[in-house]
């Protein structure tokens, strides 16, 4: 018997029934309302795994009276025209502008289901997923095969360089900040005070640090809790309806987590310690917590032993 | 696409040829995690010393390998009895061996960060004084190309500037058995730790390190491959008390050397350090 390239694939596959029921997999998307005209789609609060199809982040979908507002467009071209045909049919009314929130994979990539044109992001965030987005492209595809076919890396056509954006009489403010990433948008639904924060806001998720500045993440939190608002849509995590508990609760994880592991490097754990260290019971309600502090271990510590431990080479011998 | 023939050809041949010495000698256990190479590094590592997998031994490592240039690992053999050498190894690595570790008065505990290339094996073996290896280890799932890559400090390009910049620090640790007089050594060094594989950039590692306590005695030494990530950090448990200081002496394959000295603190051991 000649074996082909083909027909070798073909066996694979026959032995690999799993991966063949992935293939065209849909996405389950449920849009709940929380606020007038504001609707949340709560991701899976789990690390981006084949069995979610990397659908962790929350979106939001707004009613306006010139269309529909998206904010996030999730992790795939699937996904993003999942969502364009549940949203449209949600409000009724076409898609007429998306926000990305940061350049993080899981939020942006679904972008490949919309016209660049109406889809908008913060300047950085535009160069940032330029940089990076091949590189997340690659990772995305290895962890997730086929929910990822078809998906191509596309950048937001609109800089966001104004405060607001008026669709019809119903305006969004926009806030542009950084800390989670080095640009991050976060939202205010005028009409109804509702707070869409992107991943500057964890609830009841574990924050997660690839590209965290822990200290503007700090002032991007006290600016948050600063602007007068009623709920609050984290970028992972359950809707927050007192809009000060996701603000608290990610402002208390990343002071635990700088001073737990500047403690750490001062104790002379090694980052598998580290990564072992008890997590307080008032994070036990938290997703993925243990998942992302060994995440955190690996972005945060090198940096930390660069600053704490001592200098110890002897120069002139 | 007619090329490549020959190429799977040469490569099954090798296979065959790789796998022909294997069967001459008395088999190595089979390998609980079925790697397709156990049978050749057991023959390179173990030669003809006896091998046994032992859980006993802990390899311990994060659940997810967040950054595929520098996955962190610790090989733990303490209360097993007298170990004479570790070694850390990742079986689908083109440089399998990152570590191979003889603790002379240290604690059989070494921890450091390594490059994973693909989905992997990641293993400790641990030598003891009668010479029987114990091996122990798991799968780590990771995104290729963390021995392929270019080092960040070569894509900066600032390595020369940092090039033999050492930190450290040394804490009273409590022994194996609760016993004092054994340190806690960390040390990390700048150094680029060029695989080979990146285009024009050759090999060059740091390959050497020992630590000597005051009077000279060497408290344990290894020999270091480019599979250790850039910028190695390095955990030991040496006999030292605290107030003695400690050397830290490592040479890469250019020849430089490296010397540190490191004091054990007064210190009595952090609440974090002593959960350990």
């Amino acid at each position: 018997m000649i074996l082909s390239r083909r027909t070798m694939i073909g066996g694979l596959l026959a032995s690999m029934p799993v991966v063949a029921m992935a293939a065209n997999a849909e996405y389950k998307i449920a849009p709940v309302a929380v606020a007038d005209g504001v609707w949340m789609i709560h991701g899976d609060d789990a690390p981006i795994l084949p069995t979610n199809g990397g659908a962790i982040a929350n979106i939001a979908i707004i009613a306006t009276p010139a269309g529909t507002v998206l904010v996030d467009s999730g992790p795939s071209l699937r996904y993003g025209r999942a969502l364009k045909t549940v949203a449209e049919q949600v409000t009724g009314k076409p898609v007429i502008r998306v926000y990305v929130t940061h350049l993080h994979p899981d939020h942006g990539m679904g972008i490949a289901a919309f016209d660049p044109a109406i889809v908008a992001a913060l300047p950085q965030t535009i160069g940032d997923m330029q940089r990076d987005g091949r590189g997340f492209a690659d990772a995305m595809y290895r962890i997730l095969g086929d929910w990822m076919r078809g998906t191509e890396l596309l950048l937001p056509g609109r800089r966001i360089e104004q405060a607001s954006e008026d669709f019809g009489g119903r305006t969004l403010r926009l806030l542009p900040l950084s800390g989670h990433s080095a640009a991050d948008l976060a939202l205010l639904d005028e009409s109804t005070g509702t707070l869409i924060a992107g991943d500057l806001l964890f609830h009841d998720r574990a924050p997660s640090t690839p590209t965290a500045d822990l200290a503007k993440w700090r002032q991007s939190l006290d600016a948050l809790k600063a602007v007068p608002h009623h709920g609050a849509i984290p970028g992972h995590g359950p809707f927050d309806p007192s809009g000060g508990a996701a603000i608290a609760q990610t402002r208390d994880w990343i002071d635990w987590l700088e001073a737990s592991l500047t403690e750490a490097v001062k104790s002379g754990l090694d980052m598998v310690e580290a990564g072992n260290i008890d997590i307080p019971p008032r994070f036990a309600g938290m997703a993925a917590a243990r998942y992302e502090l060994q995440r955190s271990v690996s972005h945060l510590y090198p940096g930390l032993e660069a600053a704490l431990l001592p200098r110890v080479d002897i120069q002139d011998r | 696409m007619k090329r490549r023939i020959p190429t799977l050809i040469l490569l099954c041949a090798g296979a065959l040829l790789a796998s022909a010495p294997a069967s001459a000698r008395a088999p190595y256990p089979d390998d609980p995690l079925a790697s397709p190479m156990w049978q050749a590094h057991a023959t390179t590592i173990f030669g003809d010393d006896p091998v046994r997998f032992d859980p006993r031994v802990k390899v311990a490592f994060p659940e997810i390998a967040e950054n595929q240039r520098s996955f962190p690992v610790a090989l733990d053999a303490r209360g097993i009895g007298p170990v004479k050498r570790m070694v850390i190894f990742a079986d689908l690595n083109p440089i399998p061996i990152a570590i191979d570790y003889r603790p002379k008065a240290a604690e059989p505990y070494i921890a450091t960060r390594i490059k994973l290339d693909q989905r992997t094996p990641v293993r400790g073996a641990v030598q003891l004084a009668d010479g029987q290896w114990l091996v122990s280890g798991g799968w780590v799932d990771a995104a290729g190309g963390g021995c392929s890559a270019p080092p960040v400090s070569r894509v900066k390009g600032d390595w020369a500037q940092h090039l033999g910049e050492m930190r450290g620090e040394a804490w009273p640790a409590p022994g194996a058995n609760g016993g004092g007089g054994v340190s806690r050594l960390r040390i990390t060094f700048r150094h680029p730790m060029d695989t080979g594989f990146v285009a024009n950039i050759p090999t060059y590692n740091i390959e050497a390190m020992e630590v000597r306590s005051a009077s000279g005695a060497v408290l344990g030494d290894m020999d270091i491959w480019a599979s250790v990530s850039e910028d190695p950090a390095i955990t030991l448990m040496p006999q030292a008390r605290a107030g003695e200081t400690l050397t830290v002496e490592g040479r890469d394959s250019n020849g430089r050397d490296y010397i540190a000295r490191v004091p054990v603190s007064q210190q009595s051991p952090m609440p974090l350090a002593a959960a350990r």
